[in-house]
């Protein structure tokens, strides 16, 4: 009774944070040679530092 | 060449796929082939996606989001036509001989990871709970006697619903997930994303992903929903369907 829900959602927010999940904490790690240091987990939390800093911004406040 | 390029990967499969795609440059991607495997990759100029650059650009909400849908969009293109690994956000190489090299080198990894996920799909699962906020009145300092007494009794009635409340959403988190476990090959968890980031009121107490046989994504779909049926207390959502991408590491789990 119940579909699975669409690839893509919205341009939401919600829908970018799943989506970083994903091509930041998941993916396979394979160093390259320009970004070694890209791939270790700094990087997810510069990202959603700024994710969740910026998120107030994007989403009206719902009342 | 006025301009230094580096060559980003996206994705590893055993065939070619995703042709006529467009990356997160805005170049044609593209493939690269050696250990009987094909890397997907793209062209992408240093000045914005070289280290310094990265850093620097990923700090950039909008940035990160285009690309990331960008990275997002070859690797789909690439599984909608076969089994695919793909790669974390930001691996750049020099060259193709260097994404040669990692084929080589990794080639049974890479080999494995493709056999396991072949004819499989991962679902995202978030499950949500509407715990009471955690201290909602605070105010109206007691003067009269004995309101000292009550009030510390009502913020440890306070306390203990909302301790209840959270033990069992973490409960019925749990049966959820060990329900969904059952239905697929594998299953990961992610930390759960912030309330603010989640975009829900509620707190999240399952973020989960799923790999599940093709023909059994229906199945899973309405679990899900019976899930999210099952407790009013508890929300549990569907993502997906994606790429394997919480299910492309190498350990063997």
């Amino acid at each position: 009774m119940t579909e699975p829900v669409p690839a893509t959602v919205a341009d939401r927010p919600v829908s970018l944070v799943d989506l970083l999940d994903r091509v930041l904490a998941g993916g396979v790690v394979v160093s390259g040679e320009i970004t070694l240091s890209i791939a270790d987990v700094d990087l997810v939390h510069i990202s959603l530092r700024t994710l969740l800093s910026s998120v107030s911004a994007l989403v009206p406040a719902h009342d | 060449m006025s301009e230094e390029r580096g060559v980003w990967l996206y994705a590893v499969a055993r065939e070619a796929g995703g042709g006529g795609q467009r990356g997160v440059a805005g170049e044609a991607v593209r493939t690269v082939a050696a250990g009987g495997l094909v890397a997907v990759v793209g062209d992408v100029p240093l000045d914005a996606f070289g280290e310094q650059a990265l850093h620097r650009n990923l700090e950039d909400l909008d940035w990160l989001g285009a690309v990331a849908r960008a990275h997002d969009a070859v690797i789909g293109a690439v599984a909608r036509t076969g089994p695919v690994v793909p790669i974390r956000l930001a691996t750049v190489y020099h060259d193709d001989d260097g994404v040669r090299g990692v084929l080589e080198e990794r080639a049974e990894e890479f080999g494995r990871t493709l056999d396991r996920v072949a004819g499989r799909t991962e679902w995202g699962v978030k499950a949500f709970v509407d715990v009471p906020p955690p201290v909602p009145r605070t105010e109206e300092a007691p003067s009269r006697r004995g309101a000292g007494a009550a009030y510390l009794a009502r913020r440890r009635a306070e306390r203990d619903t909302q301790a209840e409340a959270e033990r069992l959403a973490v409960e019925q988190a749990g049966k959820v997930h060990f329900r969904l476990t059952g239905l697929a090959t594998a299953a990961r968890t992610h930390p759960p994303q912030s309330r603010e980031l989640s975009g829900h009121g509620g707190q999240m107490v399952l973020n989960a992903a799923y790999l599940v046989d093709d023909d059994r994504s229906r199945a899973f779909a309405e679990a899900v929903a019976a899930c999210d049926q099952d407790s009013p207390a508890v929300r549990v959502q569907l993502t997906g369907p994606w790429p394997p991408y919480s299910f492309a590491d190498w350990e063997d789990r």
